[in-house]
């Protein structure tokens, strides 16, 4: 078929503007983050606890299931009792616009910077 | 012909849930959170080229709720019908387009889907935090779009038409 050459090369302007863009706001995202020194908590959308991230501490959150830890400036989700355990899988964050999500206790953990409070609950 | 198109029917979604199954089976692929190759996405874009949207909507609709409830949460299955959906009408768009081959719908399809559950979650949690994951979640489309494309055309090449009917 002659449109075997036309579609293919379709194809690979369509895959290569998709991979530009990923990399382009991955750039984007990783410039505007920086290291962050609060950790805010947010369970189904309130904010239930906030963390300076200068201080290393275990604590365990929302009744029970989710505990996070703190250390050199980072944050973790240590425990969680939820089905896929995701959350403790992610590991360490520490940069702003990183979070930490435990989608089944509804829960999620975002960093802040020095500065600005960002509102993400639009 | 209508008992033949209902068994294929059958024997696809069988081949999604299996596919899920098996990717299940797999703890790396779920390590970071919405990065999934989605083997089962072979079957509904076989389903999609060689039946038709309503037979792949189907396939792609009882993989999801099935394999929820076996393998996942009910929650998880709220972002992943949204992901499904999505990808599927944007592959269905694409196709019909026929502008691009199989693995540009693939790909198209892979990141709608992630795109699709991220938001679902967002709506989920309330929140635009998630959005730091979109970058990755579009790459990560894309190279298993790939993967899953070249997978499905072979397979659709492989399989001719009279050999499926």
């Amino acid at each position: 078929m002659a449109s075997d050459k036309k579609t293919r090369i379709r194809d690979i302007i369509l895959i290569a503007s998709l991979t530009i863009i990923g990399l382009v706001l991955l750039l984007f995202v990783n410039t505007k983050a920086e290291r962050g020194s609060f950790a805010v908590v947010q369970v189904d959308g309130v904010t239930v606890a906030r963390y300076a991230l200068s201080e290393d501490g275990v604590f365990v959150l929302n009744g029970g299931s989710n505990t996070i830890e703190i250390k050199d400036g980072k944050i973790r989700m240590l425990e969680a009792q939820c089905p896929n355990l995701q959350c403790v899988h992610q590991g360490w964050i520490s940069k702003s616009y990183q979070s930490i999500v435990c989608l089944p206790n509804k829960m999620i953990v975002t960093i802040e910077g020095d500065d600005k409070v960002v509102d993400f609950t639009l | 012909m209508e008992s033949r198109k209902i068994s294929q029917i059958g024997v696809l979604a069988a081949l999604a849930m299996v596919l899920s199954y098996v990717e299940s089976l797999f703890p790396a692929f779920i390590a970071v959170p919405g990065i999934k190759i989605g083997l089962a996405n072979i079957a509904v874009i076989f389903a999609l080229y060689r039946l038709g949207f309503k037979e792949a909507l189907g396939i792609s609709l009882v993989r999801v709720v099935l394999s929820s409830l076996l393998f996942g949460s009910v929650l998880s299955m709220a972002y992943s019908i949204a992901g499904a959906l999505i990808s599927l009408v944007v592959m269905y768009l694409l196709k019909r387009s026929r502008l691009f081959g199989t693995v540009a719908v693939s790909v198209a399809g892979g990141v709608s889907h992630n795109l699709g559950q991220i938001g679902v979650a967002c709506l989920i949690l309330q929140t635009g935090a998630l959005s730091y994951y979109v970058p990755v979640l579009i790459l990560s489309g894309v190279a298993s779009g790939v993967v899953i494309g070249i997978v499905s055309s072979t397979v659709l090449k492989r399989l001719e038409e009279e050999d499926v009917e």
